[in-house]
C-alpha cells in the first residue's frame, strides 16, 4: 500500500509527554539488554544519513570490554540543506541529554561530548546553562555520568564519525582507516558510541513511547518518521517531521512551488531525482535515504550552476588527505568548466564519471564516495544543461 | 610575559595539559585575538608540550581557526547553493562597497573582515551571514548595512 504524506510531531513535541528526567528514570528501570532489544525491534536507523540501526551500534559498544566508554552526540551538521539539528538542539536539549544517557547507561559510559559545529556556537550559553541543570539533576539521582561540550572549527568533514573523533582529540580531521570502527576504538581510541541528534531524541522517545508506536509509523525498511529540512524554491521552506516510506510527489506537490523541474534528496553528497522520476522515488531506506536535506529547484535553475556549486563545496572541504578525493573533487570541478567552455567535448563527461566511480572505491571516507552521487544525477538527467 | 602567553596559559590551565585540550585551547585564543599567531602558536606548543609544526598543522586545518591577522569583527556571509539561490552575491557586493574591501581582506582600521563561508545551516532562512559568533538570517542588502553599522558604533 502507498504511504501517504503524513505529518508527526515526536522529535519537537513538549506536550503531556515533555518532561525529559521522567522519561530518563522510567528508561532506567529496564536492563540495558532490554533497552538495546526495544531499539532493535523499534527499526530505528541513524539519522544522520549512513542509516546504520541504533539498537545494533550499541550492543555492539556494550559488548567491549573495559571500563572506559564514550557516547557522543554529533551536532557538527554541515551537509548543505540540513538545518534541521540545529532547530533540535535549539528547542529541545533535554531530549538529547536523555537519549545520551540512556545510551551511556547500556554501553557503561561515564562521559559524554556534544560535538557541535563552530557555526552554531550562537547556541553554546543556552546549551551549557541547559546542561549544568542536567548534569546536576544526574548528580542527584548519583548517576555516574557528565556531558560536556566540544565545539568544532569550521570544518565540514568532521561531521565524519573517525574525523571527528580526530579533532577532538586535538589533530587536524582527517578521517581514519575503517575498521576499526567506533563501536571498537572510537574516540581516545576507547569503544564509542556516535550518534546523530536527532536519533539520540528518537531513543529518547521510543523510551518514552514504546517500540510500538514508532514501528506503527513508516514502511519495512525505514521505521518511523524523520525530521525534513525544506529549502529551495518552495513557498514553505522550513523543517518538517514526515512519516518516512513517502513517494517525492508526494513531497513535491506539498511543499514545492508547482514548478519543480528537481529534487536535490540528502544534500550536496545526497542524489539529484528529475521531475520524471518523481512518482517512482520513496523517501526512505528502499528508494533514496537522507539526512533530511530536501532542496527543490524549478525551471528558472541552471542546473550547471548547482553541480559548479556542490562541486566547489567538496573541493573546498575535501581534507586532502587521500588522493582520490583531493585531486578527483578539483578535476570534476574543472571538467565540467571546460566542457561548458567548449573545450572539452560532451562526452569527456563519460570520463568525469568514470573518474566518480574511482572515487566511490578509492577515496577514504564517506565524503569523496559520495561525489558521485550529485555528480552522476546530474550530468545523466540533464546533459544538456550541462554542456550547453 | 605577554598577554597572549597569559592568556595561553590560562586555557591550558582551564582546559588541562593534554593534546585533547588543543581545540578548545586554539578557539580560546581565536575567540579573544581573532587569529592565531605564531607566537601565539608556539607559546600553545610550550604549554602542551607539543612541537609548534603539530600546533600549526592542527591550526591550519580549520577554516574558523585564522593564521592570519583578522579584524575585530569577522564577517562570514554564507556562499553555498541555498543562499546563493536566495541573493548572496548582493550581499556580499553590499557589504565590499560598505567596507570599502573585498573578500579575503581586512579594512584598514581592522575592525572588520569579510569572508565567506560553506553552508552556515540557514537553508531556509537565507541569505544568511555570521558575524562573529552572532547569525543574521533572512538578510536584504539593506538590513545587512544596518548590522554592519550596529558593529561599528561598538
Amino acid at each position: 500500500m502507498e504511504k501517504q504524506l503524513k505529518k508527526v510531531d515526536i522529535i519537537f513535541d513538549k506536550g503531556e509527554c515533555y518532561n525529559p528526567i521522567e522519561i530518563l528514570d522510567k528508561a532506567l528501570e529496564r536492563s540495558p539488554d532490554d533497552i538495546i532489544n526495544d531499539l532493535i525491534d523499534s527499526g530505528l536507523k541513524g539519522r544522520g544519513g549512513a542509516g546504520f540501526l541504533t539498537g545494533l551500534k550499541w550492543k555492539f559498544t556494550r559488548l567491549q570490554e573495559g571500563d572506559e566508554k564514550y557516547v557522543i552526540c554529533n551536532a557538527d551538521e554541515g551537509e548543505p540543506g540540513t538545518f534541521k539539528d540545529r532547530e533540535i538542539l535549539d528547542q529541545v536539549p533535554e531530549k538529547i541529554f536523555v537519549g545520551m544517557t540512556i545510551c551511556s547507561y547500556v554501553i557503561g559510559a561515564k562521559e559524554g561530548f556534544i560535538y557541535l559545529r563552530a557555526e552554531y556556537n550562537f547556541l553554546l550559553k543556552n546549551l551549557q546553562k541547559k546542561l549544568d541543570l542536567f548534569n546536576r539533576q544526574l548528580k542527584e539521582r548519583a548517576i555516574d555520568f557528565v556531558i560536556q561540550l566540544r565545539s568544532g572549527s569550521g570544518a565540514y568533514v568532521c561531521g565524519e564519525e573517525s574525523a571527528l573523533f580526530e579533532s577532538m582529540e586535538g589533530h587536524r580531521g582527517e578521517p581514519r582507516n575503517k575498521p576499526p570502527y567506533p563501536t571498537v576504538a572510537g574516540y581516545n581510541k576507547k569503544p564509542t558510541v556516535i550518534n546523530n541528534v536527532e536519533t539520540l531524541v528518537y531513543v529518547a522517545m521510543i523510551s518514552r513511547l514504546g517500540a510500538e508506536k514508532f514501528k506503527e509509523l513508516g514502511t519495512k525498511d525505514s521505521r518511523g518518521s524523520k525530521v525534513f529540512s525544506v529549502s529551495g524554491d518552495t513557498p514553505k521552506p522550513g523543517i518538517y517531521e514526515l512519516e518516512l516510506g513517502m513517494t517525492l510527489s508526494q513531497f513535491v506537490d506539498e511543499f514545492a512551488d508547482g514548478d519543480a523541474k528537481a529534487v536535490q534528496v540528502g544534500g550536496a553528497s545526497g542524489s539529484c531525482v528529475p521531475r520524471k522520476k518523481f512518482a517512482e522515488t520513496i523517501i526512505g531506506f528502499e528508494g533514496i535515504p537522507t539526512g533530511g536535506s530536501m532542496m527543490v529547484f524549478n525551471s528558472s535553475r541552471s542546473m550547471y550552476n548547482v553541480l559548479h556549486d556542490y562541486l566547489e563545496f567538496f573541493a573546498e572541504e575535501s581534507c586532502g588527505q587521500c588522493t582520490p578525493c583531493r585531486v578527483g573533487c578539483q578535476q570534476l570541478l574543472k571538467g565540467i568548466e571546460a566542457v561548458k567552455r567548449g573545450e572539452k567535448p560532451a562526452s569527456y563527461l563519460d570520463d568525469l564519471k568514470k573518474l566518480t566511480a574511482t572515487m566511490k572505491i578509492a577515496a577514504k571516507c564517506g565524503l569523496g564516495q559520495s561525489v558521485a552521487n550529485p555528480f552522476n544525477s546530474i550530468v545523466d538527467n540533464f546533459k544538456e544543461e550541462i554542456i550547453y | 610575559m605577554t598577554n597572549t602567553d597569559l592568556l595561553v596559559k590560562e586555557l591550558v590551565q582551564q582546559h588541562g595539559k593534554t593534546r585533547n585540550s588543543l581545540m578548545p585551547v586554539l578557539q580560546g585564543v581565536v575567540k579573544e585575538e581573532r587569529y592565531l599567531s605564531e607566537e601565539a602558536m608556539i607559546a600553545i606548543a610550550r604549554e602542551l608540550d607539543l612541537s609548534a609544526a603539530d600546533v600549526y598543522g592542527t591550526a591550519s586545518f580549520y577554516t574558523f581557526l585564522d593564521t592570519q591577522p583578522r579584524g575585530k569583527n569577522v564577517i562570514r556571509v554564507c556562499k553555498t547553493i541555498s543562499c546563493h539561490m536566495k541573493g548572496k552575491d548582493e550581499i556580499v557586493k553590499t557589504l565590499e562597497d560598505l567596507l570599502k574591501i573585498k573578500v579575503g581582506e581586512t579594512t584598514t582600521d581592522k575592525k572588520f573582515t569579510l569572508l565567506t563561508a560553506n553552508c552556515l545551516g540557514w537553508c531556509h532562512k537565507g541569505p544568511v551571514m555570521l558575524v562573529n559568533d552572532e547569525v543574521y538570517p533572512e538578510l536584504t542588502p539593506q538590513k545587512a548595512i544596518e548590522v554592519i553599522e550596529e558593529y561599528a558604533k561598538k
